[in-house]
């Protein structure tokens, strides 16, 4: 493998790795339950994004063959991230907030967790 | 060069699994710990993807696969089972 060919793999690499750790981090280090849902959003987008990407370049420079399971990891994890977010979220108000505290959802149901709470 | 990235990487999602235990461990919240679990499975996925790259084997891209799809079931399951009391109603 030429040169340049080796710093865009090990780029993609470091990109991924670094906002993968930044991803768990981010677990420890936001205070509020719901602010650390915003963190590990990173580590699925950018940090296994930026890892599946150079190991996708790296197959394609160093064999010659261009695959697209990689592709396939990717697109699974971005169209399962927002489900898990909003389940997660559901998680938490359903066991942290009383009906009381919540606004009105301007329609004639309730927040639909809180069906059976008073 | 790309060992180096490789060692860079590694080391980085190592260090992340341990974070995402620390909070398992010490979550103030039922949605913490699922939040950290559903963290620990992406961070696994990418050390599998890492491991396909040193061991210049494309097998290991279908096991990350599986294990994405089992990590969302699982995630999707615990999530519904504190907030219905049942998985499959």
């Amino acid at each position: 493998m030429a040169l340049w060919q080796e710093i865009i793999v090990a780029a993609f690499l470091i990109i991924g790795g670094g906002f993968g750790l930044v991803g768990s981090f981010g677990l420890i280090k936001l205070a509020d339950p719901m602010a650390r849902l915003h963190a590990p959003t990173k580590a699925t987008t950018l940090g296994v994004g930026g890892v599946l990407i150079g190991s996708m370049v790296y197959q394609a420079f160093a064999d010659g063959t261009f695959s697209v399971h990689e592709l396939l990891i990717t697109l699974f994890l971005f169209l399962t991230a927002p489900v898990t977010a909003m389940l997660i979220s559901k998680v938490h108000l359903h066991q942290t907030i009383r009906k009381s505290e919540l606004p009105p959802t301007g329609t004639d149901r309730p927040w639909a967790t809180l069906d059976k709470q008073d | 060069m790309i060992a180096l990235a490789m060692a860079f990487a590694t080391g980085c999602f190592a260090i992340g699994l341990l974070l995402t235990l620390w909070r398992t461990i010490v979550a103030t919240t039922t949605a913490d710990r699922i939040l950290a679990l559903d963290t620990m499975v992406i961070n696994m996925i990418a050390l599998l993807v890492l491991f396909g790259i040193s061991a210049r084997s494309t097998l290991y891209f279908e096991v990350a696969l599986v294990i994405a799809m089992v990590g969302f079931v699982s995630t999707v399951a615990y999530a519904r089972f504190v907030l219905r009391g049942n998985i499959i109603e």
